[in-house]
């Protein structure tokens, strides 16, 4: 066991190497750089000199190997440099923002296991009836119902039935608790109702194919009761593989949340990955995918820890 | 005593008795799954409109009319207009177009491009399949819609690139499943007998191995087609999709939809209604064919 955990760590680093190395490349590729956007506004006035000077400032007149190694150096070090824009550290400003995506992902992640779990049941034990298919239609529709559009019409249903708006500024629940709620409720909402859609299929799918295996046969057999049998040995079995979608999802919502900040305004990691892109800041793009990947990956490892963790057959095999 | 009487194979009769098969099973899908018929009619009405838009589509879609701007929908404007006086109705059914072309395109490419390297992988296994899923991996390791936006803002906007940017993320996720099942059909028999019989790597794969994934490749396919309209819409969103004044139903939710949209919610209705639709019934058909093609893919 000790030696299979240590081989997969050891295998995310080359998978983090070549995230690194794709998207320094890839915003290498992108036409534009910082300086020349943001001396855009100037117009044509800029000379050559001024944009060859900030190139000198920032280290973008080194070669791209050279960049790149110090770069993966400094990173590998711990130490993720100053965002090309602000000049601020780059952990500083993914600081002030990962509270905000954090808290949106965990309550999101709350609601929707809350929501989805026992509706994912309830649609397998009543399968092929009319509760199962409201439920179906129900999570399908979260699917397809994209979340910044769900945001949009909320927002406009707010205003129109009374006349009020979310709150712009962001304050931590412990300075205050109530405007914090008001203003990530319906970014969670949103979010959220998505997110159970997909926990309610896999939660469906999964407890249909438990129900179907002999141990629940014999456990009915020995004339246990049904909400034993539900509980105890159903669920338990089929909640594995929901874990999984869960944890993934989880790691997607904390980098990927990029248009439902955008929607509702809010200050967090999608919407500086957005800005970052746009402002050609190398740096700041670099780190921030780089954690993302980072986060995801280990979300993955844990996801598999916890799997053979909760299921001895997957440990022993 | 019966006398059995066998219609003479000719290439006539097998056509029809084909052909018949082929509707009786249509017939039966849709008594068994009514949803799912539903869905796959919403979707072959989608086609039509998106095919005869030049027909249906009452005025022009990029035509502007600053004397019809942010008017209600009535009966001249079904839909009412947007802020620049064109009509929605108009530009819905040409966004229909653009998120067929872009959904198609990149699920199609995306799924198909994916069970290539996943039966290349499968067949080959060893270090041809290692080096392959490392790459896959770090593919895999940025959330979609991040890889997805790198990729726009290195090929700048516009509808083929969209589509570009929506098949990379694709690509490896269509890989993993295509690769699962290739692997358990690798060493079916008939596999050995294709290679005792002397035929080529290439031959074997795509004609052996290629045609007995397509259950899960159709799978896939539906699978990804609401996938990818939903990331067009997200992508055009935010301003790095398709780009104005291209009909898009993401891009009728970008700017004045939201800016107006306490005093003219038409505009942010519509065409998010559009998507819903579309991702809805393709996903319900999409179910539906799962089930019907392969029940054990069901835990996917």
């Amino acid at each position: 066991m000790a030696q299979y955990l240590i081989k997969r760590v050891l295998l995310m680093i080359p998978t983090l190497l070549g995230v690194g190395v794709l998207i320094f490349f890839l915003m290498r590729v992108v036409p534009g750089d910082i300086a020349e956007i943001r001396h855009a506004g100037e117009g044509s006035r800029v000379s050559q000199e001024v944009l060859q000077q900030e190139r000198e400032l920032l280290g973008l007149d080194k070669p791209l190997w050279h960049q790149f190694g110090a770069w993966i150096w400094d990173v590998a070090r711990g130490d993720f440099g100053v965002s090309m824009w602000t000049g601020r550290p780059v952990l500083y400003e993914i600081s002030i923002r990962f509270q905000l995506s954090l808290q949106v992902a965990l309550m999101a992640t709350f609601l929707a296991v809350l929501l989805a779990i026992p509706l994912g049941t309830l649609a397998a034990l009543k399968q092929d009836t009319w509760v199962d298919y409201l439920i179906r239609v129900f999570s399908i529709a979260g699917l397809a119902t994209p979340s910044f559009w769900l945001g949009i019409i909320m927002i406009l249903g707010l205003l129109v039935v009374f006349g009020w708006l979310p709150p712009m500024e962001y304050s931590p629940p412990w300075e205050d608790p109530w405007a914090n709620f008001t203003q990530l409720i319906w970014p969670i909402l949103a979010v959220g109702y998505r997110y159970s859609a997909m926990i309610m299929r896999m939660t469906r799918s999964s407890v249909l194919e438990v129900l179907r295996e002999d141990y629940i046969r014999t456990a009915h057999a020995k004339g246990l009761k049904e909400k034993l049998i539900l509980i105890r040995h159903a669920l338990k079995n089929a909640l594995l593989p929901v874990i999984s979608v869960i944890s993934l999802e989880l790691a997607f919502l904390i980098g990927g949340l990029v248009v439902t900040e955008q929607v509702f305004n809010l200050n967090g990691l999608g919407r500086l990955l957005v800005q970052a892109i746009e402002q050609r800041d190398y740096t700041m793009t670099q780190s921030l995918v780089l954690l993302t990947a980072v986060f995801f990956v280990l979300m993955n490892f844990i996801a598999d820890i916890l799997f053979a963790w909760l299921d001895p057959r997957v440990r022993y095999k | 005593m019966e006398v059995y009487d066998y219609p003479p194979p000719g290439k006539e009769e097998q056509t029809t008795a084909s052909r018949t098969h082929w509707l009786q099973r249509v017939l039966r899908f849709c008594r068994q799954r009514p949803l799912g018929a539903v869905g796959g009619l919403v979707f072959i009405i989608m086609a039509l409109t998106a095919i005869l838009a030049d027909f249906i589509s009452p005025y022009d879609p990029l035509q502007t009319n600053y004397g019809a701007m942010l008017l209600p929908p009535s009966g001249q404007h079904w839909m009412g207009t947007d802020a620049f006086g064109r009509d929605i109705f108009s530009r819905i059914i040409y966004g229909a177009r653009t998120a067929l072309l872009v959904g198609f395109s990149a699920a199609f490419f995306g799924a198909t491009l994916g069970a290539f390297i996943g039966v290349i992988c499968a067949y080959f296994g060893g270090k041809t399949d290692v080096v392959i899923q490392r790459f896959m991996e770090i593919l895999l390791s940025f959330p979609m819609i991040v890889l997805a936006l790198a990729m726009m803002a290195v090929l700048g906007t516009g509808i083929m690139n969209v589509i570009v940017a929506i098949t990379i993320p694709l690509v490896p996720r269509s890989a993993q499943i295509i690769r699962s099942s290739a692997l358990s059909i690798r060493n079916l028999p008939y596999v050995d007998a294709a290679r005792a019989c002397g035929f080529g790597h290439p031959r074997i794969m795509f004609r052996h191995i290629l045609p007995n994934v397509v259950a899960p490749y159709l799978i896939l396919l539906t699978a990804y087609l609401g996938g990818a309209i939903l990331t067009e819409a997200s992508l055009s969103f935010l301003g790095v999709g398709v780009a104005e004044p291209t009909p898009a139903w993401g891009l009728m939710l970008k700017g004045a939809a939201v800016t107006f949209a306490e005093s003219a919610p038409w505009m942010a209705i519509f065409p998010g209604l559009s998507i819903s639709a579309a991702v809805f019934a393709f996903n319900i058909f999409g179910d539906s064919l799962r089930d019907e093609l392969d029940p054990k893919l069901r835990t996917q």
